[in-house]
């Protein structure tokens, strides 16, 4: 019995792209390519003067073995197109920006600047490369947009160009709250600088005049804080309570008040310097805060739909022409020319062609589906065998795909849980309330003077800012911990949803699956090379799956002519090689009798003239590590489920991976996936699930914590609410810990602030909170929460 | 004690000018890509020599020039 593996151990490394070359073929002086693309990019680059490409990195580029189609960019010069996807033009110059995936190392950053040697009709590019984008200035007398990205494409920077594009431009980068932190950071040190002398004014020298000059001066540099900085917690505050709902923010923004009407009247009546330093630190403070957990993944997108998925324009054939058309100018009856691996952007009719369809974007099913021409085909599947011409029976907006995509209760943000920050926040503020009233009718009674002081100083000591920074605070670092170990979470409420989960829901394809390594063996009598040749050449003819894993499995074997070639759906390929006949399929397609019992993969048997010779083992595609991670969530309590588009032929092996009482769906739709996540959150769970592609993304969207997974974060994810590098997966047990941990955090470093504010109160009841006491105080109250939540989530992820 | 008003005011302004330094900082997108900048000083051809008519010889591309190579690929 002979056993190999798909993936040899490293052979030759591709010059360009660094993959492993099949053969030693592709030359050029005493470089080694993996294809001929790669060889082209390579003498492109070197005959303009543009190999400082390859010195910046080792073999940065893209492997150039799938070759774009010719006519692919040809839509950019239709003008309607144009005019969405520019931003300026004169009558010189225009500007357009590109998304490019591939971006990825210094030497991307170079070649793309260098552009101008290539075109000359390029002005500038500049790249941003956080974004993964490029903005091209070009002189449009010299060059078209089309043939800019077409040498892109040459140079294997294939410009990224959907139908999202065409829509509204992308929201700018908040910068908002940065320019707000600005104007606190600088008010607070400046007021905390001119409050020195009063600090110390007891303890000699102190000029009155001067004194009331440094109040002013107070006063009016806290006015930017107060109605600039502070703006954003007096909106959320307000809309918080124009729905009814006491959130962090009232009691914060009831606190700053309070703060600046009494420091304004201590000063106006002179009767002291208020506590202007105290309101500008704790904003500022929970600016910081703020901005710490708002940070966004730039290149990152968590909102992505149909359209990002969707080219954006389709060949439509009228009256014998073939004209490039906008996805949304697509008239029902029109036809559609669907190029060789396009995704088919509308339903229709097939009417010319034969059809070879991969719906796995859709439903997860990894099997193409075939149809002939007067069948009906659906959005979102990818024709893969030749060229097609569908009769649109739909417009884009109305296919069934984007119906799913817009249903409504999709659209409507679902009522999340409230923060338990909210909460406790509430009863603290009740309490604060209950204190303040307190000390005020004790001193009603004996000392009218104190009641005013007492009263304030206890709402401005004992302000729940605390809590809300250390909220803030650990939100942010956990955010930050978990984006290293590749989960980026989308916001700081994810976190919270994320640690109360019971339920765990897997998609198979994609998710528990992965998409390398497959290992590939055969079963049987040792073959010939003339034996192999012919199984090789018959299984390149077909693209089923199992067909181009075999295929690849004989990468290094050369193939020969096959005639009468027929593909017999759910049973195999045949395919004459001269005289004889090469069945692979199932056993009864290949009359194999003797059947084994195999439940980790696949199997293709193979019989060459009638004769069954043995059969390939084709393993799945588990993502290594899957079982112990299964088995680790599971011991922790929570109930898996798993969702699959495929079919049930892993069933068994699926079953012993997640345990008994698992609960696993096949052949399931993506209304199926949906549903079943509705229904158990009916039940009052909690459900978290993890999936890829399209077909999730309606359960993604629902589920209380959606985690879309990818390959590499230059892939396009669906809408969730985290996004995974895959390779971290099995690490999910860990993430979910670090997510409980950041509720624990927040508690113990708001139960420490609690402690200051106990001293701070035993000040306050008395009426006798000095400026500076609280000028103490507050930053050390808030500086050591801080220190404090940042090592507790260092602890927690190392733990 | 006129002084102090004078040094006030002139540490003020100097404050104030650190702080338009920001935010002209900010809007101009230097906070925005931390990559890009980084590196491209690091190149040694300007991208704005396009306007030489004749183009530089071609030499041959080889992989033990100055800069070392990092590997890209993870």
């Amino acid at each position: 019995m002979a056993t190999f593996t798909a993936v040899p151990g490293i052979e030759v490394e591709c010059e360009h792209c660094g993959e492993a070359c099949a053969d030693t073929t592709i030359v050029l002086g005493d470089k080694i390519f993996c294809c001929q693309g790669c060889k082209l990019v390579y003498e492109l680059l070197n005959e303009n003067d543009l190999c400082e490409y390859y010195n910046l990195n080792n073999k940065p580029g893209l492997a150039q073995r799938i070759p774009v189609r010719k006519d692919k960019f040809a839509f950019l010069e239709d003008n309607k197109i144009q005019q969405q996807l520019l931003q300026y033009r004169d009558d010189e110059h225009t500007h357009i920006t590109f998304y490019i995936p591939h971006i990825h190392c210094s030497s991307c950053l170079w070649l793309l600047e260098n552009l101008h040697k290539l075109d000359k009709g390029v002005e500038s590019v500049t790249v941003t490369f956080t974004r993964k984008e490029a903005r091209i200035v070009y002189r449009q007398e010299e060059t078209t947009l089309r043939r800019i990205a077409e040498v892109l494409t040459s140079i294997g920077y294939e410009p990224y160009i959907s139908l999202q594009d065409m829509q509204q431009k992308k929201p700018r980068v908040q910068r908002d709250l940065i320019y707000r932190l600005g104007v606190a950071g600088f008010c607070f040190g400046n007021i905390m600088l001119l409050s020195f002398p009063e600090y110390f004014g007891n303890y000699g020298y102190s000029d009155a005049k001067m004194n009331v000059m440094f109040r002013i001066l107070n006063v009016s540099l806290s006015l930017p804080v107060f109605f600039y900085s502070a703006q954003v917690f007096f909106k959320s505050a307000w809309s918080g309570l124009k729905t009814g709902f006491l959130n962090i923010d009232a009691p914060i923004v009831l606190a700053i008040v309070v703060t600046f009407v009494r420091s304004l009247a201590d000063v106006i009546s002179g009767t002291g310097s208020g506590y202007f330093d105290s309101m500008t630190g704790i904003v500022f403070f929970m600016l910081i805060g703020r901005v710490l957990q708002d940070k966004t993944y730039q290149g990152l997108s968590f909102d992505r739909d149909y359209t990002s998925y969707f080219p954006l324009a389709i060949t439509i054939i009228k009256d014998g022409k073939e004209v490039p058309t906008a996805l949304p100018d697509i008239k029902v009856n029109d036809t559609l020319l669907i190029h060789d691996n396009e995704l088919i952007p509308a339903d229709g009719i097939l009417v010319k062609g034969s059809a070879l369809v991969d719906y796995s974007f859709v439903t997860g099913e990894s099997v193409p589906v075939s149809k002939s021409i007067g069948e009906i085909v659906y959005a979102g599947g990818k024709q893969l065998e030749g060229n097609i011409e569908i009769l649109t029976i739909k417009e884009v907006a109305q296919s069934y795909l984007t119906s799913l995509w817009n249903r409504d209760e999709l659209k409507q943000k679902a009522t999340r849980q409230e923060s338990f920050i909210h909460l406790v926040a509430r009863n603290f503020t009740w309490i604060l309330l209950a204190i303040a009233a307190l000390s005020a009718l004790y001193w009603w009674k004996f000392d009218h003077t104190r009641i005013w002081p007492a009263a304030t100083s206890i709402l401005i000591v004992a302000c729940p800012c605390t809590l809300l920074l250390a909220a803030s605070f650990t939100n942010g670092h956990i955010l930050r911990i978990l984006s290293r170990h590749k989960l980026y979470l989308r916001n700081a409420g994810a976190i919270e949803r994320m640690a109360g989960i019971t339920d765990i829901v897997f998609d198979k394809t994609g998710t528990l699956t992965g998409n390398k390594d497959i290992p590939v063996t055969w079963h049987g009598p040792t073959l010939s090379r003339a034996q192999m040749m012919s199984i090789a050449s018959v299984a390149a003819q077909s693209t089923h799956p199992l067909s181009k894993l075999i295929s690849a499995f004989y990468h290094n074997i050369p193939r020969v002519p096959v005639s009468g070639f027929k593909t017999t759906t759910g049973m195999g390929v045949s395919g004459y090689i001269q005289e004889e006949a090469v069945l692979l399929g199932n056993a009864a397609f290949t009359g194999t009798r003797t059947v084994p019992n195999h439940n980790d993969g696949s199997i293709v048997y193979v019989a060459i003239n009638e004769q069954p010779l043995g059969y390939f083992l084709i393993g799945n595609q588990y993502r290594e590590g899957i079982s112990t991670l299964l088995q680790s969530l599971r011991t922790k309590g929570y109930s898996l489920s798993l969702l699959s588009g495929d079919n049930d032929r892993e069933a068994d092996y699926l079953k012993s991976l997640m345990g008994e009482d698992a609960t696993l769906r096949f052949t399931q739709q993506p209304q199926d996936k949906l549903n079943y996540i509705l229904d158990l959150q009916t039940k009052g769970k909690r459900v978290l699930m993890i999936g890829d592609g399209l077909n999730d993304a309606g359960a993604l969207k629902q589920s209380d914590v959606g985690i879309s997974l990818t390959e590499d974060s230059n892939n396009f994810t669906p809408a969730s609410d985290g996004i995974l590098e895959a390779g971290q997966l099995t690490r999910l047990p860990k993430f979910i810990r670090i997510c409980i941990a950041n509720k624990r955090i927040i508690v113990i470093s708001f139960v420490i602030s609690l402690i200051y504010n106990v001293i701070g109160l035993s000040f306050a009841v008395q009426g006798i909170l000095s400026p500076l006491t609280a000028a103490i105080l507050m930053p050390a109250n808030s500086i050591s929460m801080i220190l404090l939540s940042y090592g507790l989530s260092e602890w927690a992820d190392r733990r | 004690m006129s002084v102090i008003i004078l040094l006030l005011g002139a540490s003020l302004l100097v404050a104030i000018c650190f702080l338009a330094a920001f935010i002209w900082s900010v809007r101009s997108g230097q906070f925005e890509d931390h990559f890009s900048p980084a590196h491209r000083i690091l190149f040694e051809h300007k991208p704005t020599e396009h306007a030489s008519g004749s183009t530089p010889p071609a030499t041959p591309c080889n992989n033990n020039s100055t800069a070392t190579p990092t590997n890209c690929k993870q």
